[in-house]
C-alpha cells in the first residue's frame, strides 16, 4: 500500500475549505495549519498573465530526511508511507523542520512537531482525508497507488503532472496535475 | 508589464519564520563544542607527547575549561528544546542515521574524561594559580571543589582508577575530541533541504574553526613565551587551513546545482556579503594571522588582540552559518 495525493492546479479556486476542514478536524490550534493554499500569478498583463492555485501539505515523500535527521524517533512512517509523529517522543529539537524542503511541519503550541497525517484515523474507518472530502471542486483525488484502479492512480495516469522540487531528491508523494 | 506574484496562505504569523527554529543559542553551543573539542585535544595530545609539565596551561589548567563550557553548551541546548521536558528520550534510542543524535550520546560520553582530567589536576592547577596570581579570586573555589571531592565516597577511588589508565584515556579522549568537532559541522550538513550546509566539507571547517580557537584561548591564557609562540604557529597553520576550506566550500556551491548556487550568492554579493567578508575572513582570520605573523617576526604585540580576534571571528562564524544555512533553501514555488 502507498498513499498519495493529486491536486488539480486547473480546478483549485482557492477556497481555502481543505484549509478550514484540517483545522476543525485536526484541532489546529489558532494561527497553526498542517495544509495551506499558494497562489501564483505569471505573465504578461494583461495578454497572458494566469493564475493558478496549490493546495500543499506534507508531501509523504518516499525519501524521508525529516525521519532520517530525527534524533529520537519520534518522526516515523507508518503503513502507506505516511510520515507521523509521536508526540511523547518528540523533543522538540527542530530537526526535522530544518530537513523538510517543503517546510510542511511546524513547533505546537505545547512544544512537539505537528504535521499532515494524511487523516490517518480517518483512514482507517474507510473514509477520505478530511481536505478531500471537503474540496467543493473535486481538486484533490486522494488514493492508494499501488491499487491501478485508484482513483490517484488513474488520474496520474490520464494527466501530465509534477511535484515541487524534485531535485531535492525526496520522491514526494503529492502530485500536482497540470 | 511582466508579472510575478505568489501569495501563501501559509503566511500565517506562526508558520512561515520558521526561520527561528534554530537561532543564537544553537550558535553559541556550536562554539563551545568546538572550543571544548580543541581544548581537550591540545591537552591530551600535549599529554602523550609528555609536555605535561613544559606546557601546565595546556595539559593542566586550561582543560578545566572544557568541562564547563560542553556542561554549560548542554544546559542552554535542553533549554532551547521546544519540548525540553522529553529532553531523556534522546538517551533511550541511537540513531546512526541522525548525527544529532550520535552527538548527543558523543557529547555525553566526553563530559566524563573531561571532568575527569580537570579533577586529577585540579591541585596543579590551584599551585599554578598561587605561583601566577595570588590574588585569583577562582582559588578559593578551587581549593574548596578539592577538599570537598575528598570527601566524597567513591570519586577518590575513581580517580586512582583513571590518573592509572590516563594514557588510554587520553587517545580515547583525543578521538572523542575530534568526533566532537567534526559533529558540530555535521549537525548543519546532515540536511539537504538547506543548500548552504550540505556540504561535506563543513564537518572538517568547524574542526579546525574549533580547534583553532582553542588554540588562541590557551595562547591568551598562558604566560610561558614558548608555550605563546608554539601556539601562534599552530593558529597560523589552522588560519592557512580554514581559508583552504572556505575557498573549497564556495568552489563546491559553485559548481553544484541551482539551490547551491543560490545559497553560495548569499555570501557573494548577497546579504551576508559584507558580514562574513569583512567580520570572519577579515577580522576573525586574516588580520590575527597578519598580527601573529608580525609577533613571530620580533614585532611587539599584545597577544590579547589576535587572541580576542579568533574567537570572536569562531563564534561569528557559527552564527552566520545558522542564520544564513536557514535563508537557503529550494525553489518551491
Amino acid at each position: 500500500m502507498r498513499y498519495a495525493m493529486a491536486m488539480d492546479t486547473r480546478k483549485c479556486v482557492g477556497c481555502s475549505d481543505c484549509v478550514v476542514a484540517c483545522q476543525t478536524e485536526n484541532n489546529v490550534p489558532l494561527g497553526y495549519c498542517r495544509d495551506w493554499i499558494v497562489e501564483a500569478v505569471k505573465g504578461t498583463y494583461p495578454e497572458t498573465v494566469q493564475m493558478h492555485f496549490k493546495s500543499e501539505r506534507c508531501m509523504h515523500c518516499d525519501n524521508t530526511p525529516c525521519v532520517r535527521t530525527c534524533p529520537t524517533g519520534a518522526s516515523h512512517i507508518i503503513e502507506g508511507g505516511i510520515v507521523k509523529v509521536t508526540h511523547n517522543e518528540c523533543i522538540g529539537c527542530g530537526a526535522c523542520i530544518e530537513a523538510c524542503p517543503y517546510e510542511a511541519r511546524y513547533i505546537h503550541p505545547d512544544g512537539y512537531v505537528d504535521k499532515c497525517t494524511f487523516c490517518d484515523h480517518r483512514l482507517a474507518q474507510g473514509m477520505n482525508t478530511a481536505c478531500v472530502d471537503v474540496c467543493p471542486t473535486s481538486c484533490l483525488i486522494f488514493g492508494d497507488l499501488d491499487d491501478p484502479k485508484s482513483p490517484v492512480s488513474k488520474a496520474l495516469q490520464e494527466k501530465d503532472w509534477y511535484v515541487l522540487a524534485p531535485e531535492a531528491g525526496t520522491k514526494p508523494q503529492l502530485y500536482f496535475l497540470k | 508589464m511582466e508579472e510575478v506574484l505568489y501569495v501563501s496562505g501559509k503566511a500565517l504569523p506562526h508558520i512561515t519564520p520558521h526561520l527561528e527554529v534554530w537561532g543564537s543559542v544553537i550558535a553559541l553551543y556550536l562554539f563551545f563544542g568546538g572550543l571544548a573539542a580543541g581544548l581537550l585535544f591540545f591537552a591530551n595530545f600535549f599529554y602523550l607527547k609528555g609536555k605535561a609539565d613544559s606546557m601546565p596551561m595546556s595539559v593542566k589548567v586550561a582543560p578545566i575549561i572544557a568541562p564547563i563550557i560542553i556542561i554549560l553548551g548542554s544546559m542552554i541546548l535542553v533549554y532551547d528544546l521546544h519540548h525540553w521536558m522529553y529532553f531523556w528520550q534522546l538517551f533511550l534510542h541511537v540513531r546512526m542515521e541522525s548525527p544529532m543524535s550520535w552527538g548527543a550520546w558523543t557529547l555525553s560520553a566526553i563530559m566524563i574524561p573531561a571532568i575527569l582530567w580537570s579533577l586529577s589536576y585540579l591541585e596543579d592547577t590551584i599551585e599554578y594559580l598561587q605561583n601566577r596570581n595570588p590574588k585569583c579570586k577562582l582559588i578559593g573555589l578551587f581549593i574548596w571543589a578539592n577538599n570537598l571531592i575528598k570527601k566524597l565516597p567513591v570519586l577518590p577511588w575513581i580517580m586512582v582508577l583513571f590518573n592509572k589508565n590516563k594514557k588510554l584515556i587520553a587517545y580515547l579522549t583525543i578521538y572523542l575530541s575530534i568526533v566532537l568537532g567534526v559533529y558540530t559541522g555535521i549537525l548543519l550538513s546532515a540536511f539537504n533541504a538547506r543548500p548552504l550546509w550540505n556540504s561535506a566539507i563543513l564537518g572538517p571547517l568547524f574542526l579546525t574553526s574549533g580547534v583553532s580557537t582553542a588554540a588562541a584561548l590557551i595562547m591568551w591564557l598562558s604566560n610561558d613565551h614558548s608555550e605563546r609562540k608554539m601556539y601562534s604557529k599552530i593558529d597560523l597553520f589552522l588560519i592557512a587551513v580554514e581559508l583552504f576550506f572556505i575557498i573549497h566550500l564556495f568552489m563546491g556551491m559553485l559548481s553544484g546545482g541551482v539551490a547551491q548556487v543560490e545559497a553560495a550568492q548569499l555570501f557573494l554579493g548577497g546579504p551576508y556579503t559584507a558580514m562574513f567578508w569583512v567580520l570572519i575572513v577579515g577580522m576573525g582570520l586574516v588580520v590575527p594571522a597578519i598580527l601573529e605573523i608580525m609577533e613571530l617576526s620580533g614585532f611587539h604585540i599584545p597577544i590579547g588582540i589576535p587572541a580576542f580576534l579568533i574567537l570572536m571571528g569562531g563564534l561569528l562564524f557559527r552564527f552566520i552559518m545558522v542564520y544564513a544555512g536557514q535563508a537557503s533553501g529550494f525553489n518551491i514555488l
